[in-house]
């Protein structure tokens, strides 16, 4: 998000998902699409089947959006920047990018001229595994695409390199003039059901609603006036700076509304040392997370499906929620509980229903403030919406970015903070797969995914398993420098050689004991694509 | 874009344009013609007949849903001949499988069954021989009894044109034909991803979501739309319940954005968690770090939490206390969420988890 930010101005999705089905050309890069956002990969899908879309896949894994794949770029873990630079390198070199647009809508292109010029498709092939003829091919296909769309998710932004990964692809987008138009743009596809809306809403360390940042003073003056307090102009911690500061007793006092670090968290033992460090650890949520398990308050809440209220979808489309069923036992909707905790630690917050929160949103949140629930009854609505009449917008920074002109960054590709040797030789990547979400509170509890996917598995590439000695369905015991867990072993070809997957779905096999919480300077996301690890047979 | 076609139906003149189908242009002057294996924005293959149409000087009936429109075109919608060939079709495809809506899960709302009543058949004039499949039930999301189907193919384009995940197809012949995956298999033995897709677009009670069986009849249903709690697609569904229970998933294609009616596995399949056992009922609450967590009321948490913020506010400073809000709740209570760190404790430590 840091990254398009600092190119676009925004760091939403520019696009929106029906677009995908009828432009020319989809680079999916960082994405399995399938798995994870599997109703956007039919839009993809039948792009590819039905209109004539030229796909490009760039991933390490073969992913099954490889097999609607007119070129599949097979890079190792960790080298997007070089793939990425070895691709405009091939553009600019053949002088096939979009000079006009470049030259009226955005600014730095020098800069990036000049570093890209050292990533020849000879000199990335070495760097990345992939060929100098596959990197022309799909270099050529790209450009010469009228309107190209590039997609993808955290496969580019859980490296250390994340944003300079997100940074490369908007140049690529730019690079072509593909910001801006129906059919093209850059679009992270947010894997979480409202991780777009948690960010719009402020939930970040740095910005109030709608991105104004707690160091302006103007926006910091407009907040003060609407809840009527002073407010800290001191820019907040990050979830990795909070728990390293809970680590060092910095922070006392840490209340979690639905999340459960403690399995999705990198370095998991250290995790927990953090969170065992605090004087008080309240967790709300709709189980006994593992977090939850060493709270010393855990509240009851409501699931989605016994409350109202609203989510924005990936394309920033902001749409109701309706509540079907009753709460279980005691369980309060979030909203209710942080009113009767607020009003109780002296700040009276006394809403009727959520309704009447949105109704305050719109009010602090320009880009929301053309929204009712009236109008979200029938279709949601696509941010920015500014006015009652504002239709919302399909695509952002149409004749203008919203920092004014797009900007290039030249990056160089930087290796992972932690590569195979020769006492870990294999590269461990780390995901989700179709049948399971996130850290399995919801999934594992469901009957019919559980039977399709009923453990976690290591996907093994054959030639790997070989040389190691391990069968299918074995257990087997994968280690890094920060732990050892088990789980059975999956042989597929879908893992490259010396590249093996796992999932973080099950707290039995909590992958992220394993993982590396080296984080990217600047996004603080933590590497979890890449990091070095050994295995064998348990 | 500009009518262009005039021609003619049921005595009525109307325009349509070119490449129009006999049956789209019907739906849009408001004339009925009856379907089964027609489905929106897949092809129309034209395989049951029952959209049959008299056109004036052509050699035999025609299936409206594959006929484009030519000028000075004569159609007749509702002749004898028209109705006697759709009676035919739907008793023979009624006669040749099971379709004992006593025990089927679709009755209420099954095209078969519809058709049946519309065209007002008794029953049907030959003897019903059903193909004797056995009931494939063999993973507990979808159930299939091929002595239900119809053939209409709808499974199958759901499959390839509208998910494209290229599972099902059709494979013997003639009174041998069925659809499923490749080699016969079941679905759970198959490269199926349980999107659901077939069971959304199954017209009779072939595909059915197996976990709703005998949990309500479709008019003892309640339907509310609402927004899909998983990935960041935000697809549009609608989740049936009954008595406080809830029973099914389905998409819904009149909804159209984000998701056009289709769902994945997770969306149709993974709700069980909401009325697991496992689920928080009451505020648990431990004094120190050696005792259990135990029950306690909501108005000695709220208190405890209150005294204990207000505390190290004090102490320690705003600063000294952080938030995780969450991606997976509201708009609004994530608004209330960061409201709460920064007005009331006084601090901006408040971020979640959407760099994971």
């Amino acid at each position: 998000m840091a990254g398009l930010a600092a190119s676009f101005g925004s760091g939403a999705m520019t696009n929106s998902i029906e677009e995908l089905e009828f432009t020319d050309l989809i680079l999916a890069t960082g994405t399995n699409t399938t798995e994870n956002h599997p109703v956007i990969s039919s839009f993809i899908k039948r792009g590819v089947r039905q209109q004539g879309v030229k796909l490009i896949v760039i991933d390490p894994r073969e992913i099954d959006l490889v097999k609607y794949a007119d070129v599949w770029l097979c890079h190792k873990p960790g080298t997007d920047v070089a793939v990425l630079n070895g691709l405009m390198n091939v553009i600019i070199s053949e002088n096939l990018y979009a000079r006009d647009y470049i030259a009226e809508r955005t600014e730095n292109f020098d800069a990036l001229k000049a570093v890209v010029s050292k990533y020849t498709p000879e000199h990335v092939e070495k760097i990345s595994g992939v060929s100098a003829k596959d990197l022309k091919k799909a270099a050529r296909m790209y450009a010469q695409a009228k309107r190209a769309s590039i997609v993808y998710a955290m496969g580019i932004t859980q490296h250390t390199s994340g944003t300079d990964n997100v940074k490369s692809v908007a140049n690529l987008s730019m690079l072509c003039g593909n910001v801006g138009i129906e059919g093209g743009g850059v679009n992270p596809l947010r894997g979480q059901n409202n991780v777009q809306g948690a960010c719009d809403m402020g939930g970040l360390p740095n910005v109030y609603p709608a991105y104004q940042q707690v160091s302006n003073e103007a926006a910091r003056k407009k907040f003060e006036a609407a809840w009527g307090v002073k407010l800290s102009a001191k820019p907040g911690l990050t979830l990795m700076e909070i728990m390293a500061a809970a680590g060092k007793g910095d922070i006392k006092a840490l209340y979690i509304m639905g999340e459960n670090p403690l399995l999705s968290d990198p370095d998991l033992k250290h995790v927990e040392k953090e969170l065992r460090n605090l004087d008080l650890l309240i967790v709300q949520d709709i189980f006994l997370t593992e977090t939850a398990q060493i709270a010393n308050v855990v509240l009851p809440s409501t699931s989605f499906a016994e409350k109202e209220g609203t989510f924005t979808n990936t394309e920033r489309r902001v749409q109701r929620v309706r509540k079907i069923v009753d709460a279980p036992g005691e369980a309060k909707a979030d909203w209710e509980i942080i009113s009767e905790l607020s009003t109780k630690m002296g700040y009276s917050m006394k809403y009727s229903s959520a309704k009447e929160i949105f109704y305050e949103v719109i009010n602090v949140t320009p880009s929301y403030a053309g929204m009712t629930y009236e109008r979200l009854e029938k279709e949601g609505l696509q941010w920015p919406c500014p006015t009652a009449d504002h239709p919302g917008t399909k695509f952002l920074h149409k004749d203008r970015f919203s920092r004014g002109l797009g900007l290039f960054h030249a990056i160089e590709y930087i290796p992972p903070a932690e590569l195979p040797d020769e006492e870990y030789p294999l590269f461990l990547s780390t995901g989700r797969v179709l049948y399971h979400y996130h850290t399995g509170t919801m999934t594992t509890r469901a009957q019919g995914p559980s039977e399709r996917y009923p453990e976690s598995l290591v996907e093994i590439n054959p030639l790997d398993a070989e040389k190691l000695g391990i069968s299918e369905g074995q257990i087997v015991k994968v280690t890094s420098r920060r732990g050892t867990i088990q789980a059975k072993a999956q042989i597929t070809q879908k893992s490259m050689p010396g590249t093996i997957f796992m999932n973080f779905h099950f707290a039995g096999a909590p992958v992220n004991a394993l993982t590396n919480p080296a984080l990217d300077p600047t996004g603080k996301i933590p590497e979890y694509k890449v990091c070095a690890v050994k295995l064998e047979a348990a | 874009m500009e009518k262009e076609i005039a021609f003619t139906i049921d005595g009525k003149n109307v325009e349509a344009n070119a490449g129009q189908t006999i049956l789209e242009c019907a739906r849009e002057n408001g004339i009925f013609i009856p379907t089964l294996c027609h489905y929106e924005k897949t092809t129309n293959v034209g395989a049951c007949r029952v959209c049959v149409v008299e056109v004036e000087n052509a050699r035999s009936l025609v299936a409206s849903c594959c006929t484009p429109v030519s000028p000075g075109m004569v159609v007749r919608t509702n002749t004898e001949a028209v109705r006697s060939a759709q009676k035919m079709i739907v008793e023979l495809l009624w006669s040749s499988g099971d379709h004992n809506c006593l025990t089927c899960e679709q009755n209420g709302q099954c095209e078969l069954q519809n058709l049946v009543y519309w065209l007002q058949i008794e029953k049907p004039r030959f003897e019903i021989e059903p193909p004797g499949y056995t009931i494939e039930d063999t993973n507990t999301m979808i159930q299939r009894d091929l002595n239900k189907c119809v053939l209409c193919g709808r499974c199958v384009r759901a499959c390839n044109e509208i998910q494209v995940n290229e599972v099902l197809d059709f494979s013997m012949r003639s009174s041998h034909a069925k659809v499923g995956p490749a080699f016969d298999a079941d679905y759970i033995n198959s490269s199926c991803v349980f999107c659901g897709e077939c069971l959304q677009v199954c017209p009779t009670g072939a595909i059915i979501f197996r976990q709703a069986k005998f949990a309500g009849r479709p008019w003892e249903l309640q339907k509310t739309r609402t927004t899909c709690a998983y990935c960041g697609v935000g697809c549009q569904m609608d989740v049936y319940s009954k008595d406080g229970k809830i029973v099914k998933v389905l998409g819904n294609r009149e909804y159209g954005k984000p998701n056009n009616g289709s769902l994945c596995v997770k969306g149709r399949f993974g709700m069980d968690f909401i009325q697991h056992p496992d689920r928080l009922k009451k505020p648990l609450l431990r004094h120190n770090k050696n005792e259990d967590l135990k029950e306690v009321s909501w108005e000695e948490a709220i208190s405890f939490i209150a005294n204990k913020l207000s505390a190290a506010k004090k102490k320690s400073g705003p600063d000294s206390i952080a938030g995780l809000s969450s991606a997976r709740c509201t708009n609004e209570e994530n608004y209330l969420f960061q409201k709460f760190m920064r007005a009331v404790i006084g601090t901006n430590n408040v971020d979640h988890c959407a760099r994971l």
